[in-house]
């Protein structure tokens, strides 16, 4: 994928929270929901190297992860709206997206409680003798869970083809870093001290993400062992929810308009070429406005959908 | 037909799964090591190589997750754990993703995972080394609770479970390890959720489990002698649970005793209570009992735990209570040459 596939991929992808944002207060999208607006660049540069083969596990914010995966958006957002159309039937809602025909292997609500079942899927991919990775997104908070360290320690000691990405965006919901870890801590340091090869880059640079994956990958096919990779980004929005919160007293609107400054788009906000990018808003917005509508007049799952699948 | 132990039975239905099929695995803190966890994994590593029998770190949460991670990708995890207590380090991959993965991603991601855990009673094991907490698990929906009390039990069920698409909890009772029943060496399975008539009465119904089922025999062999003959059944799943069986069985007797190897509120014998008095209240001549451990934590003292536990004796005294007989020191009949709180002579510890 090229620079301007990636783009265009965060691009639609920022589309579509943003029309999840817009429409959030309808009240017809009535779950919990986590946007990745600001973190996209990780997104699509972990899947854009992946494989349908390849499996990908992630946290309560999903959104992004599931469409560069390459999940179906009518799903996902039938599963927002709480629609049997949806990819969980609409039993799961935005904190439980699925699509396993693209490797998307699920979302869960629970900080840290994915890393390990990623793990044993790339026990299975081992004792299978399969030529695919597993892939574990999870944020800054999750490191701070005992399970986290125990996945990454069962990982090294039995070289499992794993890739953790830690999204640090410094938050978790209104919790900075500076209370939660160690003064002067960097968290791939401390998992290098783990035994796992750990790099440490840019979170809202879409290339050096999708480099720095490319090369994780290799490594790991190679039977290198697993690796992890900490990306720094921000989060635009509030922890849950569809508006702003610089002004309710955490955070700082100076330091949000710092990150906003190296927006993972702004490069194609300040691309010259305006016809392309129009064409590409137009193509993204479209598809937007009908997975909302085919999400909209779906039908919610009946007590008979719901029975069958607890009786399965 | 062959007597072999309840542990035997249970390292035998591993090997038959694992031959059965690549798909088993199994893994545990001790699966290899030379006690091979009171026996039951013997062998196993030998025979199956360490890619599919491994020990692990003491990780217990995580090596949840990671069994249910493997579960939806074909495998099927066994996994074993010295004591129930140790488990409740991975009560969140449990509840929150083992019970709950195919009902959150709309039914079409089975977790096909069995998990051992062994409970315990008695010999200094004490508050956190001897909890029978089969009611927490059979709360949640999503799992199946298994709880055997035969050796030939322990095989069918054990296989059953690694063979079943959910995640089902199997809990062995430390005390039945030693027990001998005829197994067949055929692999043969027994559906869970199907209750064990282990004997035919038609004074009273008598519902037990694991090892309260062992005491429960004693008891209705001293209450026969009185003329006095009950249906015991011996429960071999709390999840789901036979309540047909038990229905027909009171509907019958008129007459329930719930006997249970937990503390008593909230308990497995409170539900099967709960369940009479809605279904079987037009049957029921007397009030139903329960028998089941006092609210309290298990005590670690040999001074206190011959009163604390449950055995032959508390049931039969249950029984003449329940039906209106009158009789002096019903001690006399259940003299235990052993210590009160060994399963026999053979069991010396240190665990």
């Amino acid at each position: 994928m090229n620079l301007s596939e990636l783009q265009a991929s965060m691009l639609r992808i920022r589309l579509v929270e943003e029309s999840i944002a817009n429409k959030y207060s309808e009240q017809k999208m009535r779950c919990p929901t986590h946007l990745s607006i600001g973190q996209e660049a990780i997104a699509v540069g972990v899947c854009s190297n992946l494989t349908n083969e390849d499996q990908v596990l992630s946290t309560h914010r999903a959104h992004a992860h599931y469409l560069a995966k390459g999940g179906c958006l009518n799903s996902m957002l039938a599963e927002i709206y709480g629609k049997v159309t949806g990819c969980s039937k609409g039993m799961g809602g935005s904190m439980h997206l699925i699509d396993k025909s693209v490797g998307f292997m699920g979302s869960t609500a629970i900080v840290g409680n994915t890393i390990p079942v990623a793990v044993g899927s790339a026990l299975a991919m081992k004792i299978q003798e399969k030529k695919s990775i597993s892939c574990i997104c999870f944020g800054d908070g999750a490191t701070e869970e005992g399970v986290f360290y125990e996945s990454i320690n069962f990982a090294i000691i039995h070289n499992l083809p794993v890739l953790f990405i830690c999204e640090n965006n410094l938050y978790s919901v209104y919790s900075g870093l500076e209370v939660r870890q160690p003064k002067g801590r960097k968290i791939f340091e401390m998992v290098r001290a783990f035994g796992i090869e750990s790099i440490h880059g840019d979170g809202n640079n879409v290339q050096q993400v999708s480099d720095y994956v490319d090369l994780a990958r290799g490594k790991i096919l190679s039977g290198n062992g697993p690796q992890f990779l900490e990306f720094d980004t921000y989060r635009w929005r509030e922890h849950c929810g569809p508006n702003y919160d610089n002004d309710i007293g955490y955070r700082k609107e100076e330091e949000f308009l710092e990150w906003k400054k190296k927006d993972p788009l702004k490069d194609i906000f300040e691309n010259k070429d305006l016809d392309l990018v129009k064409v590409l808003f137009n193509k993204f917005n479209a598809e937007i406005q009908r997975a909302h509508h085919f999400a909209d007049n779906s039908e919610f799952p009946s007590d008979k959908d719901f029975q069958q699948i607890i009786n399965s | 037909m062959r007597k072999i132990t309840f542990s035997e039975a249970i390292n035998e239905a591993i090997f038959t799964a694992m031959r059965e099929s690549n798909d088993v695995i199994t893994y545990g803190l001790g699966v290899p090591d030379p006690k091979g966890v009171f026996g039951t994994t013997l062998g196993l590593q030998d025979e199956f190589g360490e890619a599919r029998v491994f020990d692990t770190p003491t990780s217990e949460n995580a090596m949840t997750g990671i069994g249910i991670g493997a579960s939806l990708n074909g495998l099927r995890p066994v996994m074993v754990h010295q004591r129930v207590d140790f488990f409740l380090l991975a009560l969140d991959q449990l509840i929150n993703n083992a019970a709950k993965w195919n009902f959150m991603f709309g039914g079409v991601c089975r977790v096909p995972i069995t998990i051992r855990l062994i409970v315990g009673h008695g010999w200094g094991q004490g508050p956190t080394h001897s909890q029978n907490l089969q009611s927490l698990f059979s709360q949640i929906p999503g799992l199946k609770v298994v709880i055997p009390t035969s050796a030939y039990d322990a095989k069918g069920l054990l296989l059953e479970s690694i063979f079943d698409d959910d995640p089902v909890m199997f809990l062995e009772h430390r005390w039945l390890y030693g027990l001998k029943s005829n197994v067949p060496k055929s692999s043969y399975r027994i559906p869970i959720g199907k209750a064990n008539l282990v004997n035919e009465g038609s004074d009273l119904t008598i519902v037990a489990l694991s090892y309260m089922t062992i005491e429960a025999i004693q008891a209705i062999k001293e209450l026969e002698k009185i003329g006095v003959n009950c249906d015991l059944i011996d429960l071999r799943s709390t999840s789901p649970l036979d309540f047909e069986l038990i229905r027909k069985s009171v509907k019958k007797t008129g007459k329930l005793i719930a006997v249970d190897s937990s503390s008593k509120s909230f308990s497995v014998a409170s539900e099967i209570i709960a369940d009479c008095a809605i279904e079987s209240y037009d049957y029921l001549q007397k009030p139903p009992r329960r028998v089941a451990l006092e609210d309290a934590p298990a005590p670690t003292s040999f001074g206190l735990t011959n009163s604390y536990y449950n055995g032959a004796l508390e049931i039969y005294n249950e029984a003449i209570g329940l039906l209106g007989i009158k009789e002096e020191n019903t001690g006399s009949k259940f003299i235990k040459e052993k210590p009160h709180d060994v399963p026999g002579e053979w069991f010396k510890g240190p665990f």
